[in-house]
């Protein structure tokens, strides 16, 4: 059965990469929301940290100063939408939209300045990039039918950060639902003047939750320059942050369904990239354009109400403002 | 002497121009029911804030227990043992009892220890006050009755020994407020202190101790409850006499104007809104339906209005109406001589950052004086704005002002004055005097009489009992979108209203109060 195809291992094993800096970016986007506060920014803080993450990599050969420039980066980018749309009260669409032209623009503006070579970083190399981790046992297991070349293949091999996504997955969660702060940042979401009467500060909370916002897209724009590929392109966020916002959606602002969700995307832009895998479980030829656009076909049929109701966070998208 | 629960001395607070609070002074003493009464801006709610720490006085003094203190923020007032129920629940509607009443007083950072510990001083506390609701209930499935329990328990669990409810009993029935006045009493035999404010002056009479009346952001007058009357409680309010009652003549009703045989709506979940109803108003006649809200008195208006279709038969002076068709919208529905005041009137009666001149001509746009060929004639409408402001006592009468610089009595009366000047043979109108100061409903009131007198129908729906039995000729009941009885005001009182209004007919057995808020909360829980 040529079908089986499309879900090989090495279609598997790209899922998995792709899918990381979505999931990353989605949970960026489920802390920042779940909070009252609209991130449509999650494209550019995640431009952005790709460039930094790449230039500050390139420059010192050491990826972990790479990352902590990336989440640097991103951050920064958190603090002004924070700034913009909790401190000022102003519209957190525009402000987000305002992000991402700014670090559309900036990046490749100072990519060019600091590098001369067209808008990007130079190549990294050695340690410049995080390397693929190979996980224990795996020569052990290789040998065990269909559980052995899983493990050995599709789980191992990847570099840290995947891990590291994974592993935010139930962290979220847990987070969330069964600490203090999750309760709280829950609650400054869905009716901030409960939080604000009960003595919490909503300020406090929702620039706590900005910033985790900031740190988890930083993760996702480092991965992207110095994991999956080695350096920063222009543009090369390539719309994953609006994916990211679409599987938020589709995962109803959950931590745990964020995660099939973004498997998903991933998956969708996995195959995208294999057509003549498409071609010969399906035996005709897909359009690769067909195949990109896929992810925002789905997110559409998606939001037509294909999963039910999705109920964002009733305070989402309002400054809070104290009533007399 | 013990020292009063709370004394605020010389407490002044400016808005810009506004003085919403000047020179005010208090003594409430502990273990008592002390009322705040007073028209909507008179300053209750500022002053109520700066106890609550969201606002700091521009000057002044508070005393708890006899001792200074400063509330700089609500934190501040929940350590000093104030507690406050506010108008609008302040809950997390898809947080269970629980997490509401921990959020911000939780022990520790896991969640854990403290859902164990809360849900142990919850039983407690149900025990103590007689406090019954489910810990692990969802707040949005709840009525609005429990939910204001869930309120007061989040005061008590976090130690309040001086309890404000701000207009407590707005959401509520006669039999819930009843409820909540007896939880009340039982909180002041605990020795818990309790400032009561509201508009109802029979509300006051009934529960307090003592009572402060607030006009103009002053404090006018404090007196024992048992020494003074709704009257002069009025007169101190409004700084005039005011008459309580409506004053109007037996109603001489004439010839059918609408008649409603088996209306049926459809929300678009597909619930069922309007089960059947059938109603029936005569020229020169207030028909009045009572109910609590959200139990299909305001799709009713919709339909009747034109901006909600439904299946069923209505007749306006014998011509059928359309319901569904081309002839269903507003613009139709005036053409036939119905005007409809909105039961909303900052939403569907006016439009806020409008001017008053712009309002006026909402809906009557297409009127022959307001066109100049192809053009509006926006001195017209001014000028014919400025005749009706004034015929209406808006004040200030300045067709220029936006909706949002009106008292909500002016407000009201700008819509008032766009819908009874085009001489309706039917007027629609809901909530007539919501927000209302106690002056300008006595005014609306009068106008809405008048108006009968000159043998117009009237259909009035209100949630307020007083104005239901005071207004109407006859009153309906409705109750989960069915019509459950009519009666004559003269026959029938607020108890008996009160248990139509939770769908129980056989009203002359006695029911418990357990009996009508159960039956309340089905009715919202289908509805909603």
């Amino acid at each position: 059965m040529e079908l089986l195809s499309l879900f090989d291992l090495a279609v598997l094993d790209s899922t998995i990469r792709l899918a990381t800096p979505l999931l990353l970016a989605c949970l960026a986007g489920l802390f920042s929301e779940r909070a009252g506060i609209f991130d449509i920014g999650l494209e550019g803080k995640m431009l952005a940290a790709a460039f930094f993450s790449a230039a500050v990599a390139a420059v010192t050969q050491s990826v972990w100063l790479g990352l902590a420039a990336g989440i640097a980066a991103a951050m920064a980018l958190s603090a002004v939408h924070g700034l913009a749309s909790i401190t000022f009260k102003g519209n957190q669409l525009i402000s987000g939209v305002a992000i991402n032209f700014l670090a559309a623009g900036m990046t490749v503006l100072i990519a060019q300045d600091w590098f001369q070579q067209g808008g990007r970083t130079p190549s990294l190399i050695g340690g410049g990039r995080f390397p693929p981790i190979t996980l224990p046992f795996v020569d052990a297991v290789r040998g065990i039918p269909f559980i052995g070349p899983i493990y050995a293949e599709l789980i191992s091999g990847h570099s840290i950060l995947v891990y590291v996504a994974v592993l935010a997955v139930p962290g979220t969660w847990w987070i969330l639902f069964r600490t203090r702060f999750g309760l709280r940042l829950r609650a400054v979401g869905e009716n901030p003047a409960a939080v604000d009467t009960a003595g919490v500060s909503v300020v406090g909370l929702r620039f706590a939750a900005v910033a985790i916002c900031g740190v988890l897209c930083g993760i996702a724009g480092a991965y992207l320059a110095t994991a999956l590929q080695a350096g920063f392109v222009k543009d090369m966020t390539a719309g994953r942050g609006f994916i990211a916002l679409a599987a938020l959606i589709f995962a109803k602002w959950r931590p745990w369904q964020a995660l099939w969700a973004t498997l998903l995307f991933g998956y969708l832009q996995a195959i995208a990239l294999r057509p003549d895998i498409i071609e010969r479980a399906l035996g005709f030829t897909v359009q690769v354009q067909l195949l990109d656009a896929m992810p925002y076909i789905l997110t559409v049929v998606i939001l037509a109400g294909f999963v039910g109701k999705a109920i964002p966070p009733r305070a989402g998208g309002e400054p809070y403002v104290k009533e007399r | 002497m013990t020292a009063p629960a709370i004394e605020l001395k010389g407490i002044s607070k400016a808005f810009g121009p506004v003085q919403a609070n000047k020179d005010i002074s208090i003594r409430v003493k502990p273990g008592t029911i002390h009322g705040i009464i007073g028209e909507n801006g008179a300053g209750k709610s500022t002053l109520m804030s700066i106890l609550y720490g969201f606002y700091k006085a521009d000057a002044g003094e508070i005393f708890i227990k006899g001792d200074k203190t400063e509330i700089p923020d609500s934190q501040a007032a929940i350590a000093a043992g104030i507690g406050m129920v506010f108008q609008h629940f302040k809950l997390v509607e898809n947080f269970t009892v629980l997490e509401n009443i921990i959020l911000g007083a939780e022990d520790g950072g896991l969640l854990k220890q403290s859902l164990s510990k809360a849900r142990k001083t919850l039983i407690e506390l149900e025990k103590e006050y007689g406090l019954n609701v489910d810990p692990d209930a969802v707040i949005q499935d709840l009525g609005v009755g429990m939910q204001q329990r869930v309120e007061i328990l989040k005061a008590l669990y976090r130690q309040a020994n001086i309890l404000i409810l701000d207009e407590p009993t707005g959401v509520l029935t006669p039999a819930e407020a009843d409820q909540l006045f007896r939880i009340l009493e039982r909180l002041k035999e605990e020795g818990k202190t309790i400032i009561l404010i509201t508009h109802k002056l029979r509300e006051i009479m009934d529960i307090t101790d003592t009572v402060s009346v607030m006009r103009r952001g002053e404090m006018t007058a404090t007196v024992r409850t048992p020494d003074t009357s709704p009257e002069e409680l009025a007169e101190l309010m409004v700084g005039r006499k005011v008459l309580l009652r409506v004053d109007k003549a037996p109603a001489k009703p004439g010839d059918t104007i609408l008649d409603i045989k088996g209306l049926q709506v459809k929300d678009d979940k597909g619930v069922e809104r309007l089960k059947g109803i059938d109603l029936h108003v005569r020229a020169g006649e207030i028909l009045g339906v009572a109910g609590v809200a959200g139990n299909g008195q305001s799709e009713l208006l919709e339909v009747l209005g034109g901006t909600m279709t439904a299946a069923g038969d209505v007749t306006l002076s014998g011509e059928p109406v359309d319901l569904t068709g081309k002839h269903s919208d507003g613009q139709s529905r005036r053409k036939r001589g119905i005007a409809h005041v909105p039961e909303d009137r900052q939403r569907q009666g006016l439009i806020m950052d409008f001017a008053a001149w712009e309002n006026t001509a909402f809906g009557y746009h297409h009127d022959i004086n307001y066109q100049r060929g192809v053009l509006m004639n926006n001195a017209a409408i001014r000028i014919d704005t400025a005749a009706k402001m004034e015929r209406f006592d808006v004040r200030p009468p300045n067709p220029n002002l936006a909706a949002k610089n009106f008292s909500g009595g002016n407000q009201q009366k700008v819509v008032l004055a766009r819908e009874i000047e085009r001489n309706p043979d039917l007027l629609l109108i809901g909530q007539p005097t919501r927000g209302v100061d106690i002056g300008a409903i006595e005014f609306i009131h009068q106008q809405i009489v008048a108006l009968r007198d000159q043998g117009k129908a009237i259909l009035l729906i209100s949630v307020e009992l007083d104005e239901i039995l005071g207004l109407s000729d006859r009153i309906a009941v409705m109750f989960d979108g069915q019509i459950m009885g009519e009666r004559l005001p003269s026959e029938t009182n607020e108890k008996e209203l009160g248990l139509l209004m939770a769908g129980i007919t056989d009203t002359d057995k006695p029911h418990s109060a357990e009996e009508v808020a159960q039956n309340l909360a089905h009715s919202h829980g289908e509805v909603r």
